[in-house]
């Protein structure tokens, strides 16, 4: 299997607090990388590093096979990113949108109008084409950020927090998309809290205070502290290490 | 450079789409300048004067039709000796009585030297100096042209005022380039900072960072259209003033230009300086109205004049970039002058632009670590 992110004795420090001590995991691609913890774990801090967002302390890292210091750029145009805000222009419509995102990534206007037509077609949104973001329900919303994310086929997807503050019956349906993109190849790195969400990921590593406690799929990690669901693996892991 | 003008379109429909915005952006600058043009005018026209003439010489009556025929006064009310000034006053429509002292044309001749006694309603202290001068100034320049052009008598009425690039007083003229100065400052600045800390209260400032646009295309993206509407919104000003409001352009028209353009830059780094440090719209555009509006209105000079401040005040002021700009700008407009005598004052603009975009780089950078 490749691997896509690569990530050595991370650090990040703020002043005195340690925000990331010493990560290491490897994900590999395809897969869909759940990343957990409570809040303030440090789950942001590191996933802004690997998006670039932020620079680490010390520690090496690359992303879809590039340095995350001296290559960002390149990592850059490997990426698609989410954030827990959905991240869209409410005052642009979906086209627009489109439009202006497909231009950052550098997609040709030729290949931008087949893939929005196709992308429209399988969300069923055809007739919101011209419709304000601002006027859609939140799941159609949600819907279109994450393709928007993944529009210019990126190696890697991070979504951070997706589902925050959306019902179970479109959390599912998002899964659903996040199911079709891995089957597309593209890698998922996900954060969440919801322990549901972290059964419908191929492996999910738990961070606590800043490091990493454990790291495997979900039936490892639940026979492993001989837990029902991954809610009793967490609170055992957050028990342990208090 | 694709991907940048994809961005500035991106730019032009959201301020295309807030009505809110589009009203600052470009009904503000009308509306204020025609308020403070023709309502908020503090120009002498027709006020009502009455006169107590106690000589009813040739003298006094050239005077009094001097005054009348100025544009200023127009008379009301003869007074005879014995009348009750005070109850001209009280009835309101008398903002000024000039008395001619008994016998004054003879006096003038005789001793060079006569009463003129101008006595003004002060509950407006601001009108009664004006009129006070303006009555005085015609006084006086009657007196010096008709009367003693012969005569090496010293000259007793001792109120020479002359008005220096705006004999008319006319505050138009303060107030273009202080509107100027205030209009340039809300779009620029706070409309900048406004619009950035939108994007990072929406959650699109980090996913446009994860992208592979440069942080600098990003700014430039945002800054630029306001850069140009603040741009079209100097000339509109500066139009109006000088076809509205007869305001004249003494001086090099493109030097003029020049320096609005100094002053936006100043006005867009100031804006991302105060974006980089509000996490949202709210913050951003609190801190434009207290930090940028209020003191450009109060402390620039635009309203209240710099000297009469107390000398906190004073310092305080020297902080402020609407001071400087304001003071280019009328040297431009009303005197004519180049580079020569605002070379400091343009160097100071470029001093504060150059601090803004160096603190912004510095706050920038602390975030991203």
């Amino acid at each position: 299997m490749e691997t896509v992110i690569e990530v050595r004795n991370l650090v990040k420090k703020f002043g005195s607090f340690v925000a990331n001590d010493h990560l290491n995991f490897d994900v590999y691609q395809g897969e869909i990388f759940g990343f957990l913890g409570a809040n303030g774990a440090g789950k942001t801090t590191a996933m802004k590093i690997l998006c670039g967002l932020s620079s680490p302390t010390s520690g090496e890292a690359k992303v879809a096979g590039f340095d995350i210091y001296k290559e960002t750029e390149k990592v850059k145009r490997n990426i698609g990113y989410m954030s827990q805000k959905f991240s869209l222009y409410e005052d642009l419509t979906v086209a627009e949108n489109i439009r202006f995102f497909s231009g950052v990534y550098g997609i040709s206007p030729a290949d931008r109008k087949e893939k929005q037509d196709k992308l429209l077609k399988d969300l069923g949104l055809e007739s919101a084409k011209d419709s304000l973001i601002g006027s859609l329900p939140l799941g159609w919303k949600q819907k279109l950020a994450f393709s928007v994310a993944i529009f210019h086929d990126p190696k890697i997807v991070f979504l951070d927090e997706p589902t925050g503050g959306v019902d179970p019956i479109t959390r599912r349906k998002f899964w659903d998309l996040i199911y079709e993109a891995s089957d597309r190849g593209i890698t998922v790195f996900v954060t969440t809290h919801y322990m549901d969400e972290a059964e419908y990921c191929n492996r999910v590593s738990i961070m606590n205070a800043g490091r990493i406690e454990a790291l495997d799929t979900p039936e490892n990690l639940k026979k492993q502290y001989s837990a029902k669901n991954m809610d009793e693996v967490f609170l055992k892991i957050a028990r342990n290490t208090e | 450079m694709k991907q940048f003008i994809g961005f500035l379109k991106k730019e032009f429909l959201h301020i295309f789409r807030d009505p809110r915005t589009m009203m600052i952006i470009f009904l503000l600058p009308i509306v204020q300048l025609l308020l403070f043009g023709k309502v908020i005018n503090t120009d002498i026209q027709n006020s009502r004067i009455a006169i107590l003439d106690q000589s009813h010489d040739n003298t006094t009556r050239e005077i009094t039709s001097k005054l009348v025929s100025s544009g200023y006064f127009v008379l009301g009310d003869e007074l005879m000796p014995g009348d009750d000034v005070e109850d001209v006053f009280r009835k309101g429509k008398v903002k000024m009585v000039v008395t001619f002292g008994p016998e004054f044309e003879k006096s003038l001749e005789r001793d060079g030297k006569a009463d003129v006694q101008l006595l003004a309603d002060a509950s407006d202290p601001n009108t009664a100096r004006i009129l006070t001068n303006y009555a005085s100034g015609i006084i006086n320049d009657y007196v010096k042209k008709e009367k003693l052009q012969n005569l090496q008598l010293p000259n007793q009425i001792n109120t020479e005022v002359r008005m220096l690039y705006n004999e008319g007083l006319k505050s138009v003229y303060m107030f273009v380039p202080g509107i100027m100065a205030m209009i340039l400052m809300l779009i620029s600045a706070m409309m900048t900072s406004i619009s950035i800390s939108k994007e990072k209260e929406l959650g699109t400032m980090e996913v446009l960072l994860a992208s592979p646009l440069k942080p600098i295309q990003i700014v430039l993206g945002k800054v630029t259209p306001y850069l140009l509407l603040s741009f079209i919104n100097a000339l509109t000003i500066i139009l109006i003033g000088v076809f509205i409001f007869g305001v004249p352009i003494k001086g090099s028209f493109v030097f003029l230009m020049a320096e609005s353009f100094l002053f936006i830059m100043m006005a867009l780094s100031l804006g991302i300086l105060i974006s980089t440090i509000a996490p949202n719209q709210m913050v951003a555009m609190f801190i434009s109205v207290l930090a940028l509006m209020l003191p450009t209105i109060l402390l620039s000079g635009f309203m209240f004049p710099i000297e009469n401040m107390p000398l906190p005040l004073r310092i305080l002021s020297h902080a402020m970039p609407p001071r400087w700009f304001i003071v280019i700008i009328k040297n431009i407009m009303l005197k004519g002058t180049g580079i020569l005598f605002v070379w400091k004052e343009t160097l100071i603009l470029m001093f504060m632009t150059f601090v803004f975009i160096a603190l912004s780089i510095k706050n920038f950078k602390i975030r991203l670590e």
